[in-house]
């Protein structure tokens, strides 16, 4: 066993060395990852298999650990939005909101309807393209390229709109306390309008592709199933909870932003397995475009941010020629902004399930406790319960449609 | 039928007496503490008890408070949620700042695992009971707990960044 990668106290090392096969053959040890294209990120799993079955696994996760809490506790309330920004990347929007939303919730700040209207656009298009990469790369993972390439110019689409609201594209540092940095340009509002014209064939042809795909069915259906009782107790939330079969969405059971005035269904599973999870998601994404129509329909006429001078910089040119915009201005970018004294929890409906920041304050520039309640991270710890017994190569379908974020993952 | 906050504060001082204290609802939070040794029996009974019913753990986490009394230097937080009646609680548990100790709830819900090794990390908080307790996101050789008020952010000898125009020192960078 000289040749193991692991070290020869490892408890696997000893089952390895105890047992045989009745045909002799012995048990191995695999490594699939910490880089392994099929992680799609950066989290170790040591496999004990019998030949191509799993007998047992390891998570070995923190390979991108980057200390978020630890630098939130030491940073002024606006600089936390770009950690946010690095947990969930592929849908940052939602992560960029809920923070918002949750220091909103401990000044007391009221934001208009128009704000919150833009919120819930900017989240929809946050999960659509979340979700786009998850349904995507679980067709790459089981074998078509093809589906991938065809959407993933929409997720293109989607961080040009982005790119027309904020600037930004992936990390996107969306948002300011009170609502938006600007207004939205009228070709951002193009942008999305042609996004949801053209997108929706293109959604359809890609899941006539898979969901009726034998191939495709042959290898998802019944892999990395896991009961509702077992997923509540896991801590699963998001679209992995609703593949099981429970209906939990954070933004029917308690709205943020709004959401209490959009008509849409949540999409469930029933057997909690890989191919479930692929339609709950794909179901999704038409609930988010159906969310988006409404919101976009009904937008209401006002501010694009809440008249809070103590936390939302002046405009510039204010800045230039009066004292007292001056005086906002440089006490915001300092950090010294009124704080009270409180504990909040804001939980949203992320890509992945229920993303939670828990913030304790005591009154100074900084936050005196934050913590990231990160969905990848709490069900993630289920995955080799999941694959036991399976395949590997159901293995790597199971994670892919898990949809780990490995900046989740790890903070 | 919405489950109200006065319900969960009689069921449990019934049952626990002075084990449970300090009830207050924090915005939309009700939060109460409870006593460290006895967390593991009134987790089970919010639960299993068939009015309260709540039965999802959403978050745990630590927290450190090097300025109060010795017995109340640590805190380990529990958010439940009662999916049925959409309530959810906060329940703080307050430990010795020189032996943080615990019993594990990983017997009660499976997703406290990771999250109990994640507070052992970073507080090192000793979850009495767990299968597995040891660093997660850290490395194993790592011999401090970062996320204790003590431990700097940044090593305080560096000198190539001065920000001493800007409010900041090594001590609050």
């Amino acid at each position: 066993m000289s040749d193991l990668l692991l070290p020869p106290e490892h408890r696997y090392a000893k089952v390895i060395e105890s047992r045989r096969n009745e045909d002799g053959s012995e048990l191995s040890i695999l490594n699939l990852g910490p880089t392994h294209p099929a992680t799609h990120g950066i989290f170790q799993n040591i496999l004990l298999m019998d030949g191509e079955r799993i007998l047992d696994g390891e998570g070995t996760v923190g390979y991108i650990h980057r200390a978020f809490e630890k630098i939130a506790e030491n940073r002024p309330f606006y600089q936390i939005t770009v950690l946010t920004d690095r947990m969930n990347y592929c849908s940052a929007p939602i992560n960029n909101m809920g923070w918002w939303m949750t220091l909103e919730k401990a000044l007391g700040i009221e934001v208009p309807k128009r704000v919150q209207y833009l919120r819930v656009i900017i989240m929809e298009l946050a999960r659509i393209a979340d979700h786009i990469i998850c349904s995507s790369v679980m067709g790459v993972d089981t074998g078509a390229l093809t589906g991938f390439l065809y959407v993933f110019q929409f997720r293109e689409k989607i961080y040009e709109i982005y790119e027309e609201i904020c600037g930004a594209r992936l990390t996107t540092n969306m948002g300011r306390i009170g609502g938006f940095e600007r207004e939205w340009s009228p070709a951002a509002f193009k942008k999305i309008n042609d996004f949801l014209e053209e997108f929706p064939p293109i959604w359809t042809e890609f899941e006539n592709l898979l969901t009726r795909n034998r191939i495709f069915m042959d290898r998802t259906i019944g892999v990395g199933a896991i009961t509702a009782e077992k997923a509540i107790s896991y801590g699963f939330t998001g679209p992995n909870l609703r593949a099981a079969g429970v209906d939990y969405d954070v933004r029917v059971m308690q709205p943020y932003s709004s959401y209490e005035d959009f008509e849409f269904n949540i999409p469930v599973g029933k057997h909690g397995d890989t191919y479930d999870r692929f339609c709950v998601r794909n179901a999704e994404v038409w609930e988010s475009l159906s969310i988006i129509r409404q919101a976009l329909a009904k937008l209401p006429e006002g501010p694009y941010h809440a008249n809070v001078p103590d936390y939302y910089l002046p405009p510039k040119d204010e800045v230039y020629h009066n004292m007292e915009a001056l005086i906002y201005h440089f006490k915001i970018v300092m950090g010294e902004v009124p704080v009270p004294l409180t504990e909040v929890y804001h939980p949203v409906e992320g890509g992945n399930g229920e993303v939670g920041f828990y913030l304790i304050t005591d009154g100074s520039r900084t936050p005196y406790r934050l913590h990231f309640r990160r969905p990848c991270f709490i069900y993630y710890q289920a995955y080799n319960d999941m694959v036991r017994g399976q395949m590997l190569s159901d293995a790597i379908a199971t994670l892919s449609s898990l949809n780990v974020i490995a900046g989740e993952l790890d903070a | 039928m919405a489950l109200e906050t006065s319900v969960i504060q009689n069921k449990l001082i019934e049952n626990f007496g002075l084990k449970v204290a300090d009830f207050f609802q924090q915005h939309d939070i009700f939060t109460f503490e409870v006593a460290s040794d006895s967390i593991v029996e009134v987790m089970k009974f919010l639960r299993d008890d068939a009015t309260l019913r709540f039965n999802f753990l959403t978050d745990l986490c630590g927290i450190h408070y090097p300025d109060y009394d010795k017995d109340r230097q640590f805190a380990v937080v529990y958010h439940m949620h009662n999916w049925v009646d959409n309530v959810r609680i906060r329940i703080k548990c307050y430990l010795n700042g020189d032996q943080p100790e615990i019993d594990t709830v990983t017997g009660l819900f499976l997703s406290s695992n990771w999250q109990e090794r994640e507070t052992y990390d970073f507080y090192g908080i000793i979850f009495k009971g767990h299968p597995q307790l040891k660093r997660i996101l850290n490395m194993d050789e790592m011999e401090s707990f970062p996320l204790r008020k003590e431990f700097p952010m940044e090593d305080g000898g560096r000198t190539d960044k001065d920000d001493r125009f800007f409010g900041r020192t090594t001590q609050n960078c």
